[in-house]
């Protein structure tokens, strides 16, 4: 009898499962036009409340599909632009811009309040096909315990972290496989220049600096400033991160400390920005379009900062008192062009394979 | 047969030919010297040359030290076996990303070589091929175990009789009938292993690449796709050629072995000697599987009060997903994930298993296996692009991630069923039929409860499988309905304590999940369960 | 006729397993097949049953042609070689298979079961285990599994080949007096001849896909139609002759045959009865190589010079001793021209 209602389920189930699918992939199908999808990495965070608010306000349904990290969700949606999974993208940033730009992933559209954006961030003034969303930076993070304890300043630059004093301490991404990593590697491109990176970082080779896959296993693993690093027993207390990861490292703390147990090199830093666009033949531009606005409405933008770890972009958004204190954005990190990125990156990234992983 | 063959038509071989050719057609010509020109690259040549040697050393440090392991499952009777077979099997259906993290405590700083011996493994090639071994421990100790303990050993008493030394017995008579079972096993480490992809990437660091780690960097990282075709095409055939050789020993596996009730063949072990290989195989077992799973447990446990464990209930408005959520979606894609697997695999292996079953119908059998050998970026890449018009625009519907599941679960139903239903006598069939009982009441009343416990079996192990599954629920994009394996990737992607130990408490969960499912399995077992 | 095969044939890769075989069988009629191991009767059985496709011919059931019916609604019932009961199911649930699977209700079911299992002594053992039982209760409990639903024809594949002598032979009493009470159309096959002719209204003899022989036991006993079903009925003195008028001449000297015997070259089939022990200076002289003890006489193995072998059946006080000279006469009456 069991045996029965065993398979009488099991079968059951399949059809249920099958039948669902065929309904829910004919609701999308008809591109209905009361719902707005978002496609995003899988970084992509909002307050409810606030999300809620858009859809209140707006009368539209927000469905968002989540796609790998930043990486694969451009790739992906540079796969599908003939045929998109959504209406609006977020989540392309400087390192990866010019790629979907070249490949047509967008249609013009000027966000309402374009004009709010501090204009450090603006990008392709003439078509407006992406809208500046956030940014963030990425620099060496220093384990403040073990510098108090070994009475060492901790490196404030990327010449510092040649120094013999350095030796060993620093861990970073691979450039080819993570963001983070690669975008460091720009930093010291940026910073000495196409003939300058490559003998800067050989002498970083020579001063110890050990290379790992991804921001997971340098941050939790090898760091001995977080969480992860510290029940690992973990070494290395410089590395890679975001300026944004000292505030994190309060936030995501049960009792929180009264300051940050980590800190930041600021004149290592690496200005990361993410856009959004208005994906082409989208289903419903017209939501798409709304949804955009409201990425740069002011809720959306001082809601972002404990949802993502990312700092607005439009002139004026508060920043919620953790960041000010533990983590305010570098003053003055190295930038790059998105055109120049896309020129050179491929070949930067296989010389530095051979350089520092070979 | 239809459903099958048209399953894996359209969620496998579809979506994968797809994302082939658009790496390889470009303007309606096809580009074939891209082959040539990639393999005679010489760092693809140096990952085509890492990633056999490392699977063949993989493979033998394996079954050296997982042999021992399987006679003492097999033949030994002592206390906790059938946790301890349960237990062992465990992290064969975590995901990687999970036991990576876990694994370092092992090899890694302040592991215990670290601390006995100051030695450090980790971004060494012996970091990968130990946690090869962890992970594949199981599929000998299941494999050729599962054989031993039915092999009957009066066959030996027979050979000891004739004047054979109890070594020449064994070498005479019991090493060949587990001969093929070993090659068996051999070939599933190795197909694991060749196609290995969490393990070399977490633990071998950014040196080590295997063919799987260059597909899905150049797919999903450098967006070259015809690199990763050609790359796809390669490891298509070489898994194709280990499946190939694998379904052989399998059927010669299969030829008359006299089998018994595998109950009654462990005994307790007696003389020091066989004191002293229990012994050592407890050791291995608890420093090389135990350990990494322990000391996932001892990281939960931080915090004060299972702090870690509450902080997985709270609904916090700026949170990415209250992850308690997560073990909710991860039972319920793999439930469907199970069903669907079942309902393929059982169909398939039923076909199979007919005695009439011609080369065609065989082949199949192999072809079912290929998913396994297919990197999962591969597959949800190209489900994006095959999957993308009304009827089938299944891209970004949920019932993808238990589709993609059910292809990796699929392969494990049909080797558990099939040498069940073989062994079913075909006139039992027959007897029925001509009571008057049609076909399809035929399968209810004869097959299903003769193969019963081999399906809930099956059940069981797919269901693990999905439950721990990845690939798939992170190459494909999906509305945010996050599985544990994914919510615990996420947790891990971000800084701070709490997320840290929350990755490290939904770890234990899924593992503890994984291991009352499989601990289920091991009191379900049939005397002719499959190969896991 | 309730079952005729015309012409029924069956080639497995090449070699016809049966051979453009024809037989009828009419209702409450027994038909035994008899035949050795690989003569391809279970497969004229499985043909029957619908297990097996003809590759020519025709079978036919109360004159319907059955090509294209399936085995479960042919309505003919299988006893197997090995029974195979259903390991599952307790001794009711295999007796009552049948009926389910015919929609019975639950208590016809239950009123049959009891019915059957006291028909063929097995009262009250529904609720038992299968492997539970011995040889003979399987095959008990398989020959009303095959009855229940009570087939227009019941087929049994070497009924009783597993059972031990007794039991066998008190079980082919048994069904004999079973079938005739319920006049029953029963095809067995078997491969004992002493089952075969015990059961059996009408013997069909088969050799190599082919029909030998067909007719009551007692034809088919006295006037075996060719030299292999006499070997094959046990039949040892089997030697070849030249027959001329009421006399042979064969390796055993000049042997009367019956008057109306067919002249020229044939086989000859001795009977032991018809061996006749004189003193040794009498008729032809043997030596005596072995002696079988079977029971109600004796078999005297005779080794006449420079020719075959011989058994004479004597009676128990009158068998000679293994090494003695006797001298061998033969009885015409127990002599037999074989075609």
């Amino acid at each position: 009898m069991h045996t029965k209602t065993f398979v009488a389920a099991a079968v059951g189930l399949g059809l249920i499962t099958l039948s669902a699918c065929g309904s829910s992939s004919g609701a999308q199908a008809s591109g209905d036009s009361k719902t707005v999808t978002l496609v995003s990495h899988d970084s992509w965070a909002v307050s409810k409340s606030v999300l809620a608010d858009f859809e209140r306000q707006s009368g539209y349904k927000v469905r968002v599909l989540k796609s790998g990290d930043a990486g694969q969700a451009v790739n992906k949606a540079l796969l599908t632009k003939d045929n998109p999974q959504g209406d609006v993208f977020f989540g392309v940033d400087n390192t990866l811009l010019s790629r979907a730009l070249d490949n047509g992933l967008f249609q013009p559209y000027e966000a309402k309040g374009a004009d709010t954006v501090q204009p450090q961030f603006r990008v392709d003034p003439a078509k407006h096909r992406v809208t500046p969303i956030d940014y963030g930076d990425i620099c060496v993070n220093y384990d403040k315990a073990y510098f108090s304890k070994h009475k060492l300043t901790p490196p404030r630059s990327f010449d510092d972290l040649v120094k013999p004093a350095y030796k060993n301490l620093l861990v970073t991404e691979n450039a080819s496989t993570s963001s983070p990593g690669l975008g460091f590697l720009l930093g010291t491109a940026a910073q000495y220049g196409d003939d300058g990176w490559q003998g800067y970082w050989k002498k970083l080779k020579a001063n110890g600096v050990k290379v790992v896959d991804g921001w997971e296993q340098a941050y939790n693993q090898e760091f001995s400033g977080s969480a992860g690093g510290k029940k690992a027993k973990a070494d290395r207390p410089l590395v890679v991160s975001y300026a944004s990861s000292p505030p994190a490292e309060v936030v995501f703390a049960d009792p929180r400390p009264k300051t940050a147990p980590t800190g930041t090199s600021y004149g290592t830093c690496f200005r990361q920005i993410e856009y959004a666009g208005l994906l082409d033949n989208a289903r419903n531009a017209k939501g798409g379009k709304a949804f955009i606005d409201f990425l740069l409405g002011k809720e959306f933008q001082q809601d972002m900062p404990l949802n993502m770890f990312v700092y607005p972009v439009v002139e004026g958004a508060k920043v919620p008192k953790e960041f000010t204190e533990y983590g305010p954005a570098a003053k003055d990190p190295q930038t790059m062009a998105p055109t120049k990125i896309a020129a050179d990156r491929d070949q930067w990234v296989k010389s530095w394979t051979s350089l520092v992983l070979k | 047969m239809a459903l099958p063959v048209a399953f894996f038509a359209v969620f496998f071989a579809w979506p994968v030919a797809a994302i082939v050719a658009r790496g390889l057609r470009t303007d309606g010509r096809w580009h074939l010297g891209r082959i040539v020109d990639v393999v005679t690259q010489s760092d693809i040549r140096h990952v085509l040359w890492f990633t056999t040697w490392q699977a063949l050393a993989s493979t033998a440090l394996t079954l050296l030290i997982a042999l021992p392991g399987a006679y003492v499952f097999a033949r030994f009777d002592f206390p906790g076996r059938q946790v301890l077979r349960a237990v062992v099997t465990v992290p064969f259906v975590l995901p990687t990303v999970v036991v990576g993290t876990a694994f370092l405590a092992l090899v890694g700083r302040g592991g215990l070589l670290d601390e006995l011996w100051g030695v450090r493994l980790d971004t060494t090639v012996w970091a990968i091929l130990l946690a090869h071994v962890f992970f594949n421990y199981a599929v000998v100790v299941r494999t050729v175990g599962g054989l031993w303990g039915q092999l009957d050993p009066r066959q030996e008493e027979a050979a000891r009789m004739l004047g054979a030394s109890r070594l020449r017995a064994w070498r005479t008579v019991t090493l060949p009938a587990l001969g093929p079972a070993v090659a068996a096993a051999a070939l599933m480490v190795f197909l694991f292993t060749f196609t290995s992809f969490g393990v070399v990437q977490i633990l071998g660091g950014p040196t080590f690449s295997t063919l799987e780690v260059e597909i899905y960097r150049q797919t999903s990282e450098i967006f070259d796709l015809s690199t990763a075709a050609v790359l796809t095409i390669v490891q298509f055939v070489a898994v194709g050629a280990i499946l190939a050789v694998h379904a052989w020993t399998v059927r010669r596996r299969e030829s008359a072995l006299r089998l018994v009730d595998a109950g009654g063949t462990a005994r307790r072990p007696r003389g020091a000697g066989q004191w002293a290989l229990l012994a050592g195989v407890l050791a291995t077992v608890a420093v090389l599987l135990l350990l990494p799973l322990a000391v996932l447990v001892q990281r939960s446990l931080g915090g004060s009060d299972f702090g870690y464990y509450r902080a997985l209930t709270r609904d916090d408005d700026t949170f990415l997903v209250p992850p308690i959520e997560a073990i909710g979606n991860s039972l319920q894609y793999a439930l469907a994930a199970t069903a669907i697997a079942l309902v393929i695999g059982a169909l398939a292996a039923a076909a199979l298993a007919r005695r009439d079953a011609g080369r065609l119908v065989r082949g199949f059998d192999a072809l079912l296996m290929l998913p396994l050998g297919v990197s999962a970026v591969t597959v949800g890449f190209g489900f994006l692009i095959a999957l993308d018009r009304p009827p089938l625009d299944l891209r970004s519907s949920w019932i993808l991630v238990p589709l993609a599941q059910a292809l990796v679960g699929a392969p494990f139903v049909v080797r558990t069923m099939l040498p069940v239903l073989r062994a079913v006598d075909a006139r039992l069939r027959e007897a029925a039929a001509v009571l008057g009982a049609s076909p399809w009441r035929v399968w209810r009343e004869v097959d299903l409860p003769l193969v019963r416990r081999a399906l809930l079996v099956a059940a069981g192990f797919a269901f693990a499988v999905s439950l721990g599954e990845f690939g798939a629920t992170v190459f494909i994009a999906r509305p945010d309905n996050p599985t544990l394996p994914v919510a615990v990737a996420r947790l891990l992607g971000r800084p701070g304590d709490l997320n840290y130990g929350q990755a490290m408490a939904l770890s234990t969960i899924l593992m503890a999940v994984c291991a009352v499912a499989l601990l289920v399995l091991e009191r379900l077992r049939t005397d002719r369960s499959g190969e896991f | 006729m309730l079952l005729s095969l015309e012409d029924a044939t069956v080639r497995f890769g090449g070699r016809a397993v049966l051979d453009a075989v024809g037989l009828d069988v009419a209702e409450h009629e027994v038909v035994c097949v008899l035949g050795p191991s690989g003569s391809g009767k279970s497969t004229l059985l499985r043909v029957v049953a619908g297990l097996q496709e003809l590759g020519a011919g025709r079978v036919l059931l109360d004159g319907r042609e059955q090509s294209g019916v399936p085995a479960h609604r042919r309505g003919v019932g299988l006893m197997f070689q090995d029974h195979q009961l259903f390991p599952q199911r307790d001794v009711g649930g295999n007796v009552a298979f049948g009926l389910r699977m015919h929609g019975a209700s639950k208590a016809e079911q239950g009123a049959r079961v009891r019915e059957l299992l006291e028909l063929v002594g097995l009262p009250g053992a529904a609720g038992r285990a299968v492997a539970s039982l011995s040889g003979g209760e399987q095959q008990r409990v398989a020959l009303a599994r095959a009855l229940a639903p009570r087939p227009r024809l019941l087929m049994l594949d070497e009924p009783l080949g597993q059972l031990d002598r007794s039991l066998r032979e008190r079980l082919v009493v048994e069904l004999r007096e079973l079938f005739g009470r319920l006049g029953t159309t029963v095809l067995a096959v078997t491969h004992d001849q002493g089952e075969a002719f015990a059961l059996a209204d009408r013997v069909v003899v088969m050799r190599d896909g082919r029909i030998a022989q067909s007719g009551t036991p007692l034809e088919v006993w006295q006037r075996p139609a060719n030299e292999f079903v006499a070997r094959f009925l046990g039949f040892d003195n089997v030697v070849e002759g030249t027959v001329a008028g009421a006399a042979a001449d064969t390796p055993w000297g000049k042997v009367p045959v019956p008057e109306d015997a067919p002249q020229g070259t044939h086989a000859l089939l001795v009977r032991p009865a018809g061996v006749r022990l004189v003193p040794a200076d009498e008729g032809l002289r043997c030596t005596v190589a072995a002696r079988t003890f079977k029971g109600t006489h004796v078999a005297v193995h005779l080794q006449p010079p420079k020719a075959p072998r011989l058994e004479a059946a004597c009676a128990l006080r009158e068998a000679p001793e293994v090494g003695d000279t006797v001298g061998v006469e033969f009885d015409a009456a127990e002599i037999v021209v074989l075609n």
